[in-house]
């Protein structure tokens, strides 16, 4: 293809975006709707699982140190702690620092054991994979020196597995829209292109190649992707960049779990939202005109 | 540069339009096609630009077989040769000027020898200052101009005509026809589907009678031949 049939098939589709004006229009609009529940839903389920990551990061393995082991004994249980296969870190907290989180807990009165302190000395591990905690607990409960090993049995595989559910029914959730915006998508691209099955017949007579009449038209379904995705685009920045404003300062007070940060994620959704409206436009376009290319 | 050697053509639905064509026509004639009502006319023009293949047979354009022509060297047979269509088969979105244009566009020729060429044409046919109008702004006889304009611009050899003043009043077809008559004056060959008795005696061309998809007549400067 010369450079200037390049030229041409893009002022063509400039062209056609505007001079089929209503048919344009229907379809920037689908595309529009679509996009904007795909890009809230798609804000949501991320935070949502950013939650999810924040509390399966919050389990900790509590190793308990024997009163027995002396000072030698620790420092070599610390690194064997850290050598376990699946311990991302490990923090060391003395009995004495054990006690003042009592005493931050339940009052002064406690302090009547700094001369004699009954605690353990304990370590902090975190497992590399949360959800391994439990075989990482089991690993390091083998070790010496070890009086006890505590990681909230029970409990943690309760939230593990609500955890995991919930991004299964989010993932599935999203995939769902996603078909169901394509669907939509190609299908409103799909209308106009029918009603111009007599352009692309006519232009099969004159003498043009198949290409040359597809390209056109991919190009005037990426446009439509294009110009589908601006309004989302906005929405969505604004929506977030408002929401992030007020809950951020608050959730951060609880300590708990964060919202994802404005920064690389908003793009990251824009680029999805603008992708997504290309592709869906460039996909629509070339499985409708193919259809009516066989004359 | 037409021959067709015994040539069928059956269609899905079992109706025979072609029972065994046989034909020449040569460079620079003007063939009338005429017949009545599906008597297999269109089908006989329509297998010379390939928007029908026969059921067997052999057909030859400017040296090329079109029974063993591939679905992609279809557009560049198309290329040489000009279309008329009895209802124009214009493009409704471009306008006079782009819808002839588009036949150059589509190989892709120098925007500079396109202009050239397309002002040209449309002097031809007296449209130059409604280039800018789109189809529905004009009748349909300059809609028919239009579409003539678009199937010489390239200068094709052979230039088919369905019907072309089918939809058009007298006075409009005589117009049209004087502007075949100055296309074939220039060497092109010129076959024309016609219901025109009146057009078809005065104008003598060569008449080819099609009834039942057989040749039934071939005289040079023949009479219609049918009551109206």
């Amino acid at each position: 293809m010369k450079t200037r049939t390049a030229g041409r098939h893009f002022r063509d589709s400039l062209k056609s975006i505007s001079r089929n004006g209503w048919m344009t229009f229907a379809s920037v609009s689908a595309v529009t709707v679509t996009l904007l529940l795909v890009g809230v839903f798609v804000m949501i389920m991320m935070n949502l699982n950013k939650v999810a990551d924040d509390l399966e990061k919050d389990v900790e393995i509590k190793v308990i140190v024997e009163l027995t082991a002396d000072e030698a004994a620790i420092t070599a249980l610390q690194d064997e702690i850290k050598n376990t296969s699946g311990v991302a870190e490990v923090q060391y907290s003395p009995k004495e620092d054990e006690l003042n989180k009592l005493v931050l807990d339940f009052g002064e009165d406690l302090r009547l054991f700094e001369q004699q302190n009954p605690l353990h000395n304990v370590f902090y591990a975190k497992a590399a994979n949360p959800q391994d905690t439990e075989k990482v607990a089991k690993r390091l409960d083998r070790l010496d020196n070890t009086f006890e090993v505590k990681y909230g049995e029970g409990k943690i595989e309760k939230l593990f597995s609500f955890l995991n559910t919930s991004r299964n029914v989010g993932l599935v959730l999203i995939l769902a829209l996603l078909f169901t915006a394509m669907f939509l998508i190609s299908n409103t691209i799909r209308i106009t292109i029918v009603a111009r099955r007599r352009d692309i017949e006519i232009m099969k007579l004159v003498g043009a190649t198949n290409w040359f009449i597809r390209i056109p038209f991919i190009l005037e379904g990426m446009w439509l992707g294009i110009l589908g995705a601006i309004i989302p685009i906005t929405l969505v920045t604004t929506l977030y960049y408002n929401i992030h404003k007020v809950l951020a300062p608050k959730l951060a007070q609880g300590n708990l779990f964060e919202l994802l940060d404005f920064s690389p994620f908003i793009y990251q959704v824009n680029a999805l939202i603008l992708l997504m409206g290309v592709l869906i436009g460039v996909w629509g376009s070339f499985m409708s005109v193919r259809k009516f290319l066989r004359v | 540069m037409i021959e067709m050697k015994n040539v069928y053509k059956k269609y899905p639905n079992g109706i025979v339009a072609a029972n065994g064509i046989d034909i020449e026509i040569k460079q620079g004639e003007f063939v009338y096609v005429v017949g009545p009502s599906g008597a297999g006319k269109s089908t006989f023009i329509k297998m010379m630009y390939r928007e029908e293949r026969p059921t067997s047979g052999d057909i030859f354009i400017n040296g090329t077989n079109l029974s063993s022509l591939k679905n992609n060297k279809v557009p560049y047979l198309r290329r040489q040769i000009g279309v008329v269509f009895q209802d124009f088969k214009l493009l409704p979105r471009l306008n006079v000027y782009e819808n002839v244009a588009f036949a150059l566009e589509v190989i892709e020729e120098t925007p500079t020898v396109i202009r050239k060429k397309v002002m040209e044409v449309l002097e031809l046919v007296g449209l130059k200052h409604k280039a800018r109008m789109f189809p529905t702004e004009l009748s349909g006889g300059e809609q028919q101009r239009v579409s003539i304009a678009r199937s010489i611009v390239n200068t094709p050899k052979l230039v088919i005509a369905d019907e072309p003043t089918g939809n058009l009043d007298p006075d409009t077809s005589w117009e049209i026809m004087n502007i075949f008559e100055e296309i074939n004056a220039r060497g092109t060959t010129i076959i024309m589907a016609t219901h025109n008795r009146e057009i078809v005696n005065t104008i003598r061309h060569r008449v080819i009678a099609v009834e039942g998809g057989l040749i039934t007549r071939d005289e040079d400067k023949g009479e219609y031949g049918y009551e109206n």
